[in-house]
């Protein structure tokens, strides 16, 4: 659109015809950054229990297991929540639904449309790491997480988090671990509003109930997989 | 130490009482008190309603009529916050418009000198415990100006709890505006009422006699309330309170406002 | 700004109705004193709270001071990833471009993800015209839709509703948007929200148009980001072919690490909480995940002209968080309606008047809907000083001056309505500068102070003040006359010792 490009050179102009009084030189002081990295020292097994306090406190619903008893505890979270059916993202590790067995599996491939997805009743996937400041899982679309919508639409979320090593203190020691070019998705808690009387109320229109495994001594899925989803172009300086 | 009391233009005309009782203080304090005569208002009024250049000429009265003490004090939180806050912008502001006229000066000079009265007590006499006596129930309503822009804190409440006598009742509410806010009372007629009538209410809750305040400004609009409504609750300036004592108990003068 | 907030009432009019609405009152009073005391709780949680808001202000600050230069780097990101990018000077612009967009895919229903930029720009409106069905999917945006009504605050557009008000919206108008409303709903939230989870669902899963605002956009990756709480975010942003998100041009900051602030203070400022339940980044388009097709409409309507002003500029700042609403006595009291723009509150009163101007009775009382108590300043993460705004606008108001307008520079008149106020504080100000006439008016006063009434029935100020205060009485000697007395005792008793 032409337009576009006359109000594109217009809009350039003004912010400049704006800022004349401001030097013209690129950098300024720098920011100064002497907020804290983190708010405590803390064990990483002091770590993991204050992801696991914080996640419960916004009504996640927190499981700790080892490595051994990961099935049968993703298997009993389904059952409990009363699934028959379940979306895996294409590379959830080996073994990991290997006793839920009664429950109707589905990989979320590029053919599965919204409608189908609606009609799933949970979703099980990894993640990319957890901050326990402030009670968050992050995922990046990696294989083991797959396309964002199959953890959006179905109404139950189990989201295994491997402890320690995927859990981080805070927000500034998440962001160097994190690839801003894929697609992220950060989730403190299930689905809530505020919208209310200001009251909060826990379940609208993502996953209504969200259960957390926290499991140790798991091996990280296979690395080297072709990714699920790969943004469509890098920028060229990051 | 010279020390001079800037009055206020509102307690000058409506609250003279306010005034004396600070003298009178200050001295039972051993601090010689002066009443430069040139001093009348810091400006704020015009200030905040939006005539920054009419306010110019009276920072400059302001340095001008305290220069050569070492402390201006005021009971007012508003007022000098006015000269703490408001003066370097003002001196910036004419600076930048190619017009300083000494205003930087009279800023540099006003600024560090000014204090409210009981940062004055606390900060530079460093006493809580003024010996007055004042024998009923109060509560406090913390002023937005000297709550917020000067950062009060616990000073008046300290000074307060220290008084032989007094006993003082929790505000509910207190740190928030009492609707005021200047020219804001007339501007916005209803939301000042409405505000007003909230803090009426929760000061009228703490079964209080006496609502004080470091602040005559805000309580000429909390008092003009309550005697519309013939509320049994008192407005009354902390330092009144503090220049009480068993000797000379705090009276209302019939020459003053009637609170 | 749209055309839907033209010819409303001057604020001190809109608030005289308000004021006096007692269920509106009761209902803002709970809402935001609920809030109030959560969000002190959560910044308490961070020692390092005064250090995040100053780097916070600081950040925006270096990206106000370059936007152009971080304009075209967030330009080159998004294209690189595989997006569009388009510059929209005003409003009318932002709206021809989407209904462009839209009209191209032959589509005619979209979903919305909570945006203020559309919001600000009257999009619903345009798109209705444009014969484009717009559905909100937030939760208040929804019930305000619903309600044919307007958001009042920036958070919580419906606060002003409370939950047997918006039980009755969602019984009597949702059947006329798509799926009615369960029989016998009650008043529960819970049961509200379940309410318009399934009103929504089926609008998510078969919409192929999302449109979204963003809360940031990072200039190095090309990344946007999306605050929210109740998924219809994720829907939005996540189900459709195709996304538009029309974002102000303010909304940029520099690095991905920028982010390590404003995650930190903004949910904590906004719905008190640790960490909002669901942020969504991306960045252009990702093959297999998410709409094909991104577009970003780049938003100036005001914000070169607030920009070129050296004092206002800093409420360019603002993330949007509206901890200063629910701290404010006079939104509070009034309502977030009486501010007549999307933006209430005093981030409204600061932020309306620059991208809009003050020529209209509305916009010009703004700047005076304040008691100018700070405690909006206080609580502010990027420490907008909206008081000392406050002032320098009312400035705008009664003196006129240099402003920017629509890019080029100009001298407003004073607006209308002030030259009795102004000869006043002239004639004030002459005798605050001459300590004889204003001892001899002190004199005046006392003398005549047996004839002053306590209440006045004649209109102007003195009537606004004793329509429901008694005027103070006026003692018989000012301070001024007391202490020339006292000297004059203290020499005749120095004279007498002597």
């Amino acid at each position: 659109m032409t337009e576009d490009n006359s109000s594109r050179t217009e809009i350039l102009r003004r912010i400049r015809a704006a800022l004349t009084d401001v030097p013209d030189a690129p950098d300024e002081r720098p920011i100064l950054r002497d907020y804290a990295v983190v708010h405590a020292e803390r064990t990483p097994e002091q770590s993991t229990d204050l992801l696991a306090e914080h996640l419960s406190d916004y009504r996640a619903h927190v499981h700790r297991c080892t490595a051994a008893d990961l099935p049968r505890t993703i298997a009993e979270l389904l059952t409990a929540h009363g699934s028959r059916s379940a979306v895996v993202p294409p590379a959830l590790p080996n073994g990991w639904l290997r006793d839920a067995a009664d429950i109707e599996i589905t990989v979320g491939g590029d053919d599965l449309g919204t409608h189908e997805l609606d009609r799933i009743d949970s979703v099980v996937t990894g993640c990319a790491l957890a901050i326990a400041e402030t009670g968050t899982i992050v995922l990046d679309a990696s294989p083991d997480q797959g396309r964002r919508r199959i953890t959006l639409v179905p109404d139950h979320h189990v989201c295994v988090v491997r402890v320690p090593e995927q859990v981080v203190d805070s927000v500034p020691q998440a962001l160097p671990r994190l690839d801003p070019v894929r697609p992220l998705t950060w989730i403190s808690g299930p689905s809530a509003t505020s919208d209310i009387e200001l009251d909060r109320v826990e379940g609208v229109h993502g996953p209504r109930t969200l259960d957390v495994v926290l499991v140790s001594g798991a091996e990280p899925p296979v690395s080297g997989s072709a990714p699920d989803s790969v943004p469509d172009s890098v920028p060229g300086s990051v | 130490m010279r020390v001079a009391l800037f009055v206020t233009c509102v307690n000058d005309l409506l609250y003279p009482d306010t005034g004396r009782a600070v003298v009178t203080l200050l001295e039972r304090l051993g601090v010689e008190v002066d009443f430069p005569a040139a001093q009348t208002c810091c400006g704020q009024p015009q200030f905040n309603t939006g005539y920054r250049h009419e306010t110019e000429p009276l920072v400059r009265r302001y340095a001008d009529a305290f220069d050569g003490y070492d402390y201006v004090v005021t009971p007012s939180g508003s007022c000098a916050a006015m000269v703490r806050d408001n003066y370097p912008r003002i001196a910036e502001r004419a600076a930048a418009e190619g017009r300083d006229d000494g205003l930087a000066a009279a800023a540099a000079a006003a600024v560090p000198k000014t204090y409210e009265l009981t940062e004055f007590l606390v900060d530079v006499l460093e006493v809580t415990d003024v010996g007055a006596y004042f024998p009923h129930t109060v509560t406090y309503h913390p002023s937005c100006h000297g709550l917020r822009m000067l950062g009060l804190g616990e000073r008046p409440r300290k000074l307060l709890q220290a008084v032989k006598g007094l006993e003082l009742r929790e505000l509910d509410g207190a740190e928030e505006c009492c609707g005021f806010g200047g020219t804001f009372a007339v501007k916005n007629p209803d939301v000042s009422l409405a505000m007003g009538h909230d803090k009426v209410r929760h000061a009228l809750d703490t079964g209080a006699t006496i609502l004080c305040g470091a602040d005559n400004s805000c309580l000429v609009h909390l008092d003009g309330i309550l005697r519309r409504n013939h509320a049994p609750l008192h407005t009354l300036h902390l330092a009144e309170i503090l220049a009480s004592t068993e000797q000379h108990p705090y009276q209302p003068t019939t020459t003053g406002a009637t609170r | 700004m749209s055309g839907t907030y033209l010819g409303l009432p001057s604020f001190p009019d809109a608030a005289h109705t308000s004021t006096h609405d007692t269920q509106l009152r009761a209902n803002l009073t709970h809402a935001t004193h609920t809030i109030r005391t959560k969000r002190a709780t959560a910044i308490n949680e961070l020692p390092d709270w005064p250090q995040l808001r100053t780097a916070g202000a600081a950040i925006k600050d270096h990206t106000l001071h370059h936007l152009d230069h971080y304009l075209l780097q967030l330009e080159t990101a998004v294209t690189n990833a595989g997006g569009t990018v388009h510059w929209a000077t005003d409003a009318d612009e932002a709206n021809r471009i989407t209904t462009h967009i839209i009209h191209t895919t032959g589509e005619t229903e979209v979903v919305k993800v909570k945006s203020m930029a559309t919001q600000e720009t009257g999009l619903n409106e345009a798109l209705h015209t444009a014969g484009i069905h717009a559905y909100e999917t937030d939760l208040a945006e929804l019930i305000v839709q619903l309600a044919h009504d307007k958001p009042s605050h920036i958070l919580v557009p419906a606060i002003h509703k409370n939950r047997t008000e918006i039980r009755d919206i969602f019984h009597n108008e949702m059947a006329h948007w798509g799926r009615p409303a369960p029989d016998h709903l009650t008043d529960n939230p819970t049961d509200l929200a379940e309410a318009a989870r399934l009103h929504l669902r089926e609008k998510f899963l078969r919409t192929k148009i999302g449109i979204s605002g963003a809360n940031f956009m990072i200039a190095e990756t090309g990344t946007l980001v999306v605050v929210e709480s109740e998924g219809n975010g994720r829907m939005c942003l996540t189900l459709p072919d195709t996304l538009i998100s029309i974002v102000g041009i303010e909304k940029i900051i520099p690095t991905f690490q920028d982010l390590e602030v404003f995650l930190q203070t903004l949910p904590r400022s906004s719905t008190a909480e640790r960490m909002n339940p669901y942020t969504t980044m991306w960045t252009g388009t990702t093959t297999h995940d998410g709409p094909k097709n991104f577009h970003l409409i780049l938003l100036d309507n005001g914000r070169t002209d607030t920009l070129a002003d050296t004092t206002g500029r800093q409420a360019l700042r603002c993330i949007r968080c509206s901890a200063c609403l629910n701290v404010c006595p006079v939104y509070e009291r009034a309502g977030g309606h009486a501010y007549g723009s999307p933006y209430p509150g005093p981030i409204g009163a600061i932020l309306t008047p620059q991208l809009r101007g003050t020529t209209t009775p509305l916009d010009a009382s703004l700047p005076y809907a304040s008691t100018l108590c700070g405690a909006c300043y206080d609580v502010c993460p990027v420490a907008i000083n909206i008081p000392e705004i406050l002032v320098h606008l009312r400035e705008r108001v009664v003196q006129g001056g240099p402003v920017t307008v629509r890019g080029t520079r100009t001298t407003i008149k004073p607006a209308k309505g002030h030259a009795a106020e102004r000869a006043a504080m002239r004639a004030g100000r002459w005798t605050l500068d001459h300590p004889t006439a204003w001892s001899a008016t002190q004199r005046m006063a006392g003398a005549t102070r047996r004839l002053h009434p306590r209440r006045l029935p004649l209109p102007g100020p003195a009537k606004a003040w004793s329509d429901a205060r008694d005027l103070p009485e006026v003692p018989a000697q000012g301070f001024r006359a007391w202490w020339q007395q006292r000297e004059k005792d203290t020499q005749r008793g120095k004279g007498e010792q002597k």
